[in-house]
């Protein structure tokens, strides 16, 4: 996602070298990042870039720099609302989560029958019986 | 009866902030057997050496106490003030209370009782102190050095011109090492060959070089001045004293596409070869491992299955027969000058080491290494000196350096930075456009470290003159992608990825020590770093020894560095090992291991843990020359005094010299008498 | 819980070595958009008598969207599933999505490294954690099967349709970085899938991109980057001569076949994108439909069709050549006889 990011990992890096973490943290570019892992399996020094992204991401949530893009955020919010709900993902209530907050109604429309006839779309979610457990830990992840 | 001078050091702040060195004096002046004590500021200035020698003189002492900083600092120095004085120089003790004591204590009180504890303690071992005589040992003037590389070669000429004679080991079948390689040097892009190859050739002729090429150390024996070294002359199938360098067996060898390692992988040489024509010695090397003849005997076969050198040569001088031969060589000193390898980027990697899979663990076509390179540059390369294409051999139209291949990188398992690539990269982009004019020059880099005279300038050049496009930022990939190399890169300066289709890919890996350092180093007792390289004495003070007495160091065998500072190490060693040849024989602490033959019992369990080979069996025989008892026996120019033999003695026959049982035992009982 | 019971291939099946019991964990996408490769994993484990046992009440290992937002959400989540496994008596589990064995083993990592963490988990969880599961690869345990694959391949009663078919064994991120993670490949230059491709029969080829990120998670926020990504490795698959992509993780797959037509300019030759489990499935002869090969959004039946077609052609000259051999064979011993 390179080509994408405004600040690349090194420059992210840099930044929070010289303590100017908050500017890091403030950039979309940190919300670009895939974790895909590649700037940490080669770095020289074995420094952990991807997980000091990780982190920035975090540090903004919680103190409020700057907001993720829109669409990115949504998706993160749409997905943990889904394991929230029903402790696994039901990608359906997903989708239709993610449009109500991106106002993308028309998104991968084209693609549902498809979905449907292959028989990769279910239409009720399989919600696990230990809910209370999920309950828990979002809580308990909550405080922290 | 003892009569010992106390002398307590302030050294500055550094014993007298934390301990009350006047009260130390103070209560050594009572102690039994203190004839004198005193405190001064600094011990080891010359007033302070003066209060030394003036109170042995004055109150005609019997020994020296000096309460100061460690044995290791200023023993010497002391020992040499005693013995100006007249008294005998190991009836002087140091009694530690710097690093034992106020370097490492903060409370005054409790600081101060152990630094009397201390000197009270060293009192009482000087007190069983012997006087004792340097031990002398002659010294071999001639020296051994291993590896011809520039700066094996400039040790030898420098020893010998200074008129002692120098054996000159070097493993390949020609001496010139690395630098034999080279296209041109930098700053001065210098022909390497023709600076080099007149010192070969007066290393070949000098009269005190003795030359064994195709040869490697064996082992070694002894101790400085006095080493025997056993030299392997591997078989070279040719004999050295018939052959006259005519070449007719080269010519008419049959196989002709063995790998050569002289032209770094990109091109060939036949079984019976020299390595490149400027060799020296000009005499061939058999390869028995690709030679059809011994092939074929390795299978069994019963008739020969080829002969063409031996049927062309007009002299006789190839014979199939050889076996290796060993020859004995007595030195006084060695210098070791193995040299450097290449780190490779391959899969299969030395323990603690990774290649570059990003890179294409160097299975991709036209990505090749720094002396590969040189060899294409080179007039007498595969290619004639035309940068060619190992795959198709057409002109590469863009050529990318990349820097740092293997150095500054931890992962990788080369943490340190190899010096010369930033030098060679600048040559090699300069080389390839001075060949090239409409070539493009890409050059990846992290740092550009051109430290020496005239470097940076030079450096400049390649980007000023030769257009050279320097970039800053590290390449993340390499693969091959059609006709081109796909190299992605990034540029740091300006913040932009590159991607660039080059034709040509040189990275510039790491400089590794030699493969077989370690097992040499081993040979020679010599300790080397987690990479491989030699270990030097002092990394400030004393740069070209080792820590083993009488083996010096020269050359990228103990560090990464380039050919002058080579030259320069090379000489150096020179210097040490003439110093080490002026005097006929050498002067050793006494602080050796002495055996008392009467209680000796021959277990001989000392020699057997000599980590030195100092013990010998020793006959007693009776007037009738009947044996009568063996025992032991120490070789006091071999000891190095480390008590282990002290340690193991059953009958308690063998003593450590200036740490007898009795000296030990008296400073312990000082310790539990006094609280 | 669901097991799975080992069904008739119809070959002289190896031995299995004696396995530990196998917990399976098979995450949202298996269950959901990726139910090929679940569905195929099944048949092909069942074929290569490794039984396995579903976690009971598995919930989500949370993916990206865990981890990307909340450190301790993201080790969480994972974490409640090995301790699961735990409680039911498992010793190793396997997770064939390599985003949740990525997310799992990163958990493990995390808390084997942090006291702290070690402590706080099982109260988070409100369950025990003792961090004792393990948690194996898919292309692991095929890559250690490949043997018995091998054999397996040879003694199958239909042609081979894989025979020397020319394949891009493609890794992405999850399943190789970062190595102190997922420890078992080559991070730069891997060989577990290739390998597994081989003892299939068939030819994994040398390309570039093997290793190059997909865009994951973006599929639908930023689908443009994945249209970008994947065309790159498609198109360096596609010159390095491969005929069909493979894969081992359900949003590969999805960012790969889902999305080609975005990819793929209007007329452009589309790339069948498998699953390695289906890929092994064919190469054991197992039938098309029970390797969920018809769920692709990149249609495989003409693919397989003239694969099956040209396997039944090189049996069929095979045969001509066995019995042409045996005739010539046959008549020399006859003019042997009569002379």
């Amino acid at each position: 996602m390179g080509t994408e990011m405004t600040l690349k990992p090194h420059d992210v890096m840099r930044l929070v070298a010289t303590r100017k973490s908050r500017r890091a943290a403030a950039d979309e570019s940190i919300w670009l990042c895939l974790t895909c892992e590649t700037c940490s399996a080669r770095c020289p020094n074995d420094c952990d870039p991807a997980g000091v992204i990780d982190t920035l991401r975090e540090v903004s949530l919680e103190t409020d720099v700057a907001d993720a893009p829109r669409r990115i955020a949504a998706f993160h919010r749409a997905f943990l609302a889904q394991i929230e709900s029903n402790g696994r993902l039901h990608e359906m209530g997903m989708v239709m989560d993610y449009k109500l907050r991106t106002g993308d109604l028309m998104k991968d429309v084209i693609n549902a029958p498809g979905m449907v006839s292959r028989g990769k779309l279910s239409l009720r979610p399989d919600r696990i019986r230990g809910m209370a457990e999920i309950k828990r830990i979002f809580e308990k992840c909550g405080e922290s | 009866m003892s009569r010992i001078g106390i002398f307590v050091c302030h050294c500055g702040e550094n014993i007298a902030r934390t301990v009350d060195v006047a009260a130390v004096a103070e209560a050594l002046r009572d102690h039994p057997g203190v004839a004198w004590s005193e405190d001064y500021k600094y011990m080891c200035s010359d007033p302070g050496q003066s209060l030394v020698r003036k109170a042995i003189e004055e109150h005609e002492l019997t020994g020296v106490v000096v309460a100061a900083c460690s044995p290791h600092m200023h023993e010497k120095t002391f020992r040499r003030a005693c013995a100006a004085a007249g008294l005998n120089p190991f009836m002087c003790e140091m009694a530690n209370i710097r690093e034992h004591c106020s370097w490492i204590h903060e409370d005054r009180d409790e600081a101060t009782a152990k630094a009397i504890d201390i000197a009270r303690t060293i009192v009482e071992k000087v007190k069983h102190n012997r006087p004792l005589e340097s031990i002398r040992i002659p010294v071999t003037k001639r020296a051994l050095v291993v590896g011809g590389g520039i700066a094996g070669i400039q040790a030898a000429l420098d020893i010998a011109d200074g008129g002692h004679e120098v054996v000159l080991v070097e493993k390949e079948a020609s001496i010139g090492g690395h630098m034999s390689q080279l296209s041109e040097t930098f700053p001065t892009l210098d022909c390497s060959q023709c600076i080099l190859t007149p010192r070969m050739v007066e290393a070949y002729q000098h009269p005190n070089i003795k030359l064994h090429t195709w040869s490697e150390v064996e082992s070694v024996d002894g101790y400085i001045g006095n080493f025997t070294v056993k030299v392997r002359k591997k078989a070279r199938s040719v004999d050295e004293d018939l052959c006259n360098g005519c070449g007719d067996c080269q010519a008419a060898c049959p196989a002709k596409k063995i790998p050569s390692e002289f032209e770094a992988g990109l091109g060939t040489r036949t079984a019976i070869y020299v390595p490149f024509p400027q060799a020296v010695p000009n005499i061939p090397v058999l390869d028995r491992q690709n030679c059809t003849l011994f092939k074929g005997r390795r299978k069994g076969l019963a008739k020969d299955a080829c002969g063409k050198c031996k049927e062309a040569c007009l002299r006789g001088a190839v014979d199939y027969d050889t076996e290796d031969t060993f020859v004995e060589e007595q030195v006084g000193a060695i210098v070791v000058a193995t040299g450097y390898g290449l780190y490779s980027i391959g899969r299969e990697q030395p323990e603690g080491l990774k290649g570059y899979g990003e890179y294409g663990y160097g299975e991709v076509p036209d990505v090749i290494d720094g002396l590969q390179f040189e060899r294409l540059a080179s007039a007498s390369g595969p290619t004639a000196g035309a940068i060619l294409r190992p795959s198709d051999g057409k002109e590469p139209k863009t050529v990318v350096f990349v820097h740092c291949v293997g150095s500054r990188d931890p992962e990788k398992g080369m943490s340190y930075c190899s010096k010369i690539c930033c030098m060679y990269n600048a040559k090699h982009a300069m080389l390839y456009k001075h060949k090239v004019h409409d070539g493009r020059a890409v050059a990846f880099y992290m740092d550009v470290r051109a430290a020496g005279k005239g470097y940076d300038e030079f450096s400049r050049r390649a980007i000023e003159e030769d257009e050279a496009e320097y970039i800053r930022g590290r390449v993340s990939r390499i693969f091959r992608e059609g006709d081109k190399v796909k190299v992605w890169g990034f540029d740091t300066l300006s913040g932009e990825q590159v991607v660039i289709d080059a034709d040509m890919v040189v990275l510039a890996t790491a400089m590794r020590p030699q493969a077989g350092a370690k097992e040499l180093a081993q040979k020679l007792n010599v300790s080397y770093d987690e990479h491989g390289f030699i270990n030097e004495a002092h990394p400030k003070l004393r740069p070209v020894e080792t820590n083993t007495a009488g083996v010096f160091v020269a050359g990228a065998c103990q560090a990464p560095r380039d050919i002058p500072d080579s030259v320069a190490m090379a000489s150096a060693t020179a210097a040490k090992v003439m110093s080490l040849f002026s005097a006929d024989e050498l002067e050793r602490e006494p602080a050796v291991a002495v055996v008392n033959e009467t209680t000796c019992i021959g277990c001989m369990s000392c020699e057997h843990v000599c980590p030195y080979g100092a013990v010998e069996v020793k006959e007693i025989r009776g007037r009738d020359g009947a044996l009568q008892r063996t025992v032991a026996s120490v070789n006091p120019g071999v000891c190095q005094g480390c008590g282990t033999c002290q340690a193991v003695c059953l009958s308690k026959s063998i003593e450590l010299e200036t740490f007898t049982d009795e000296q030990v035992y008296a400073e312990i009982n000082a310790l539990a008498a006094w609280d | 819980m669901s097991t799975v019971a080992a069904p008739d291939t119809g070959t002289a099946a190896t031995a299995a070595a004696p396995r530990a019991p196998l917990a399976y964990y098979p995450g949202c996408s298996l269950h959901g958009t990726s139910r090929e490769f679940d569905e195929s994993l099944r048949a092909v484990l069942a074929a290569l008598r490794v039984p396995i046992t579903e976690i009971d009440d598995w919930s989500c290992c949370g993916a990206s969207s865990g981890h990307a937002t909340d450190h301790l959400l993201g080790v969480a989540l994972p974490a409640r599933n090995l301790a699961l496994a735990e409680a039911q008596g498992f010793k190793s589990v396997l997770a064939p999505c390599a985003a949740c064995y990525n997310r799992l083993s990163a958990a493990r990592l995390a808390v084997a490294g942090d006291t702290e963490l070690a402590e706080r988990i099982p109260d988070v969880l409100g369950r025990p954690f003792a961090n004792t599961v393990e948690v194996e690869s898919v292309m692991d345990l095929l890559r250690e099967a490949a043997v018995m694959i091998e054999e397996k391949v040879a003694a199958a009663l239909t042609p081979n349709p894989l025979e020397g078919l020319r394949l891009a064994a493609y890794y992405g991120c999850l399943l190789v970085r970062p190595p102190e993670v997922a420890g078992y490949d080559d991070p730069e230059a891997p060989t577990s899938m290739d390998e597994v491709l081989a003892a299939c029969g068939a030819n994994p080829v040398d390309w570039n991109m093997k290793v190059e990120c997909c865009g994951g998670a973006f599929s639908v926020s930023r689908t443009a980057s994945v249209v970008r990504l994947g065309r790159a490795i498609i198109e360096d698959a596609r010159r390095s001569g491969a005929e069909a992509l493979v894969v081992a993780c359900p949003l590969c797959h999805s960012n790969l076949d889902l999305r080609q037509k975005a990819i793929m300019a209007r007329g452009e030759e589309p790339m069948p994108v498998l699953f390695i489990t289906q890929v092994v499935g064919l190469a054991l002869g197992l039938p098309a439909a029970a390797l969920g090969l018809d769920r692709h959004f990149v249609d495989t039946e003409p693919f397989i069709r003239r694969l099956v077609e040209q396997a039944a052609v090189r049996a069929a000259a095979e045969e001509k050549v066995k019995a042409e051999a045996a005739a010539k064979a046959a008549a020399r011993r006859g003019k042997a006889e009569s002379a």
